[in-house]
C-alpha cells in the first residue's frame, strides 16, 4: 500500500508543471507592524488616541462615518479624552468642546419645527452623508464603509488598514487603472482582466480612495511631526480602540481572572491528590 | 434511582419528606453516594465539563436577550450596544460566543472517548441514543445563536444552512423556516425564539441522559463491568473533586480565548452588517461544523451532499450495533485502537477541508491533474478521501474488525490486574 502511495506522489511530482493560474483574489502579504496594543499585556496609549482620532477628525470623516461612536465615548475611561476628574464623560470639558463643533438636527419641542442645534457628548458622531445613496454619488458610485468596527471587520485589521494607507503604488505599466480608481498593493482584488504587460497580473486591486495620509496632512497638537508612517500608526490605534474600546479592560481582567484559577486548580489539585491517596485507581 | 440507595432521613422533616416527595433522597442518591468505578480517568471529566457548558451558556444567554433587539434594522447595533454601553457586556458577550465553542470541543471529546472505550455498548445503547440527540439540537441551537449578531457570515451563513434544508426536505419547507422568500427579519425572529427555546429542550434531554446514565452505571477504562462494592467509591467526594479540578482546568482554556483571543475563533465577515446584495468571499461555518461541511461539498449533487451531512450524524446512531466486537475499552484492541486515531485523524482532516475553497490546491506548488469533475490536488477531492474514509470507518471496519480481530485478555474485574494487561 505504501510503495503505490509512493508511485502516486511521484506521478503528481511529474504533473507538477507551469499550469495557467486561474482567476483569484490577491493581495500583497501584509508584514505586522508593532503596536502598543498588542499582546495580552498592551495597552492603549492616550496620547497617541488623542491624534489618532485627530487624524479621523479632519481627514477620515470627510467621507467615512462611524455610526457606533458617541462623542461621550471620546472621554470614556480608556478614550482618547479620559480624564479622572470627570465623574462621567458627559461632563468632560474636552468632550464638551468637540461636540460643540457639530450641528446636529433636532425637533423644536415647542413649536415642532426642524432645527438644528449643537450637538452634546450625548449625540452620536455626525455622519458625513444623510445616506447611502448620497454617499455615493459623492464617490464615484462607491461606499465608504463605516469605520467604527472596521479594525475588526478585516482580516488582521490594524495591520491590513496601516499598509493599505501608506502603501499605495504608482500602477505599473500594463495595468489599466479605471477613472476615479487607484492601485493599492493591499487592496484585496483580482486585476486580471485590466492586465496586459508580461508576466502575471500584479498582487492587489483598485480602490476608489487615492493617497490620503501625506506629510504633515494635519497638525499635532503634542507637536508629533506628521509624517505619513506616524498618522497611519495614530489612526489604526484610534480606530483598533473604537472598534472595542473596552479591550484594556478586557485584558486587565484576563490576567486576574487567569491568575485566579492557576491558583484554584492548585488548591483542588492538592485536595484531590490527597482525598484519593489511599485508593488504587489504577 | 435504582437500587443502591444509602440515604437515611435522619430528621423528622426530611422522614416526612421522604415519603410524601423523596428529593432529598434523589439528590443523595444521584449525586453524593452514587458508586462511581473507581478507575475513571480524565476523558471522563468532560461529562461534568459540559454540564458546567450548558448551565453557563443559559446564564449568560439569559443576561445578552435582556439588551439584545431580534430585528434586522437592531440586532447588529444592539449586540455592539451590549459590547460598548452594557456593564460588562463585553465580558458575558464573549463568554457566550466562545462559550459555544468550548462546548462543541468537550462534546467532541466526550464522544470519541465514548467510541474509544465503547461506552455505548449494551446495556448503554439509550444512553448513547440520548447523547446524540443532545449533540444535534447543540448543532440547531449554535447554528441558529450564529445568525442572531446579523453579520455578514451570519445572514449568509443562514442562506447556505436553510438551502440546505430546502434541497432535502423541498422549497415550503424553506419558505416556512424563513418565514418568507429569503432569509429578513421574521427569519431572525423565529431564530431567536428557538434559540432561546433549544437549550431548555438539551436540559431536558441531559436529566435523560444522566438517568440512562445511572441506571447502567459508568462505563470505565477497562470496559469491564463493576463486579463488587470494591471496584467503586461514592460520587462525591471522589468524583466532585476531580471534576471540579478538571473543569477548572477547562476554565483556563476557555478565559484564554474570552480575555486574550475573543475574536479568534470567529470570522472578521461577521464584524459587517448583514447585507443581501453583498455576498463574503468566502463563506465558512464555525470550526465545529466543518467537518460536516466538506461532506456536504464533497458530493456534486445537492440532495445527495445534504444526505450524506445527515447520514454522518444519522449513522452514529447505529453504532451500538454495527460495532460487532464484544469488547467495549480499546485499551484490549490493538488494531481497533489503530483506526480509531486513523479515524480521528480523517475527522481531523474532513475539517481542515471544510475551511478552505472546493477548488483550492491542497499542495501548493503542485499541478495535480483533472480527475472526473475537478482537480485531484484540490480540497474537492480530499474531501471526497476522508467522506469515503468517514464511512469506510463506521460501515466497514467496525463490523468487520469485531469479528476478525483478536483482542488482549480483559481483567476479571476493575481491581483485578491480569498479567498481559498493558496501560491504554
Amino acid at each position: 500500500m505504501l510503495r503505490k502511495a509512493l508511485i502516486l506522489a511521484a506521478a503528481l511530482g511529474f504533473v507538477a508543471a507551469a499550469q495557467p493560474s486561474f482567476a483569484e483574489v490577491s493581495q500583497k502579504p501584509i508584514e505586522p507592524v508593532k503596536w502598543s496594543f498588542e499582546g495580552p499585556f498592551g495597552r492603549f496609549d492616550q496620547e497617541q488616541l488623542q491624534r489618532g482620532y485627530k487624524v479621523y477628525h479632519d481627514v477620515c470623516s470627510a467621507c467615512h462615518a462611524m455610526n457606533l461612536m458617541s462623542y461621550r465615548n471620546l472621554g470614556q475611561e480608556g478614550g482618547p479624552f479620559y480624564d479622572p476628574k470627570y465623574k462621567t464623560s458627559n461632563d468632560n470639558a474636552k468632550v464638551k468642546a468637540i461636540a460643540k463643533d457639530f450641528n446636529v438636527p433636532d425637533i423644536d419641542s415647542d413649536t415642532g419645527d426642524v432645527i438644528k442645534r449643537p450637538a452634546t457628548p450625548a449625540d452620536t458622531f455626525v455622519k458625513p452623508f444623510p445616506n447611502e445613496a448620497a454617499a455615493r454619488a459623492s464617490n464615484g458610485g462607491a461606499l465608504p464603509p463605516d469605520l467604527s468596527l472596521i479594525a475588526k471587520a478585516r482580516e488582521d485589521g490594524p495591520n491590513y488598514i496601516y499598509h493599505l494607507l501608506t502603501g499605495y503604488e504608482a500602477a505599473p505599466a500594463g495595468l489599466r487603472v479605471p477613472a476615479g480608481k487607484y492601485y493599492n498593493p493591499y487592496m484585496p482584488g483580482d486585476l486580471g482582466s485590466f492586465w496586459s504587460g508580461h508576466g502575471p497580473a500584479p498582487e492587489g486591486g483598485f480602490i476608489a480612495m487615492p493617497l490620503q495620509l501625506t506629510a504633515d496632512r494635519v497638525t499635532y497638537d503634542d507637536g508629533v511631526k506628521a509624517t505619513p508612517d506616524q498618522e497611519a500608526q495614530d489612526v489604526v490605534t484610534f480606530l483598533a480602540w473604537a472598534s472595542e474600546p473596552h479591550a484594556d479592560e478586557r485584558k486587565q481582567t484576563g490576567v486576574a481572572v487567569l491568575i485566579f484559577l492557576f491558583l484554584f486548580a492548585g488548591v483542588v489539585y492538592a485536595s484531590y491528590r490527597r482525598l484519593w491517596k489511599d485508593i488504587d485507581h489504577g | 434511582m435504582s437500587g443502591h440507595s444509602t440515604y437515611e432521613p435522619k430528621t423528622a422533616i426530611e422522614r416526612w419528606l421522604d415519603t410524601r416527595l423523596p428529593i432529598i433522597r434523589f439528590g443523595m442518591d444521584t449525586m453524593v453516594s452514587f458508586p462511581t468505578p473507581k478507575n475513571l480517568n480524565y476523558w471522563w471529566t468532560f461529562g461534568a465539563i459540559l454540564a458546567v457548558c450548558l448551565v453557563t451558556q443559559i446564564v449568560t444567554g439569559i443576561v445578552l436577550a435582556m439588551h439584545y433587539d431580534p430585528s434586522a434594522a437592531n440586532a447588529f447595533n444592539s449586540v455592539e450596544h451590549i459590547m460598548r454601553d452594557v456593564n460588562h457586556g463585553w465580558m458575558i458577550r464573549f463568554i457566550h460566543a466562545n462559550g459555544a465553542s468550548m462546548f462543541f470541543l468537550a462534546v467532541y471529546i466526550h464522544i470519541f472517548r465514548g467510541v474509544y472505550y465503547g461506552s455505548y455498548k449494551a446495556p448503554r445503547e439509550v444512553l448513547w441514543i440520548l447523547g446524540l440527540v443532545i449533540y444535534l439540537l447543540m448543532m440547531a441551537t449554535a447554528f441558529m445563536g450564529y445568525v442572531l449578531p446579523w453579520g455578514q457570515m451570519s445572514f449568509w451563513g443562514a442562506t447556505v444552512i436553510t438551502n440546505i434544508v430546502g434541497a432535502v426536505f423541498g422549497d415550503k419547507v424553506t419558505t416556512l423556516l424563513w418565514g418568507g422568500f429569503a432569509v429578513d427579519n421574521p427569519t431572525l425572529n423565529r431564530f431567536f425564539s428557538l434559540h432561546y427555546l433549544l437549550p431548555f429542550m438539551i436540559a431536558g434531554v441531559v436529566a435523560l441522559h444522566i438517568w440512562a446514565l445511572h441506571v447502567p452505571g459508568n462505563n470505565n477504562p477497562k470496559g469491564v463491568e463493576v463486579k463488587s462494592k470494591a471496584d467503586t467509591v461514592p460520587f462525591h467526594p471522589y468524583y466532585t473533586v476531580k471534576d471540579g479540578f478538571a473543569v477548572i482546568v477547562f476554565f483556563i482554556l476557555f478565559a484564554s480565548f474570552v480575555f486574550f483571543a475573543p475574536d479568534a475563533l470567529g470570522h472578521a465577515d461577521n464584524y459587517t452588517v448583514a447585507n443581501s446584495l453583498v455576498t463574503p468571499q468566502h463563506i465558512v461555518p464555525e470550526w465545529y461544523f466543518l467537518p460536516f461541511y466538506a461532506i456536504l461539498r464533497a458530493i456534486p449533487n445537492k440532495l445527495m451532499g445534504a444526505l450524506a451531512m445527515f447520514g454522518a450524524i444519522g449513522i452514529l446512531f447505529l453504532l451500538p450495533w454495527i460495532d460487532t466486537s464484544k469488547v467495549r475499552s480499546m485499551r484490549y484492541r490493538p488494531s481497533a485502537r489503530l483506526f480509531f486515531f486513523l479515524f480521528v485523524f480523517v475527522c481531523l482532516v474532513l475539517g481542515f477541508c471544510g475551511a478552505h475553497e472546493p477548488d483550492e490546491k491542497v499542495l501548493k506548488g503542485l499541478a495535480g491533474f483533472q480527475l472526473f469533475d475537478a482537480n485531484l490536488n484540490s480540497f474537492v477531492w480530499l474531501s471526497r478521501l476522508g467522506t469515503a474514509c468517514y464511512f469506510g470507518y463506521l460501515g466497514l471496519v467496525m463490523p468487520i474488525l469485531g469479528l476478525t480481530e483478536k483482542p488482549l485478555p480483559t481483567p476479571e474485574s476493575i481491581s483485578t490486574p491480569v498479567l498481559t494487561e498493558k496501560k491504554g
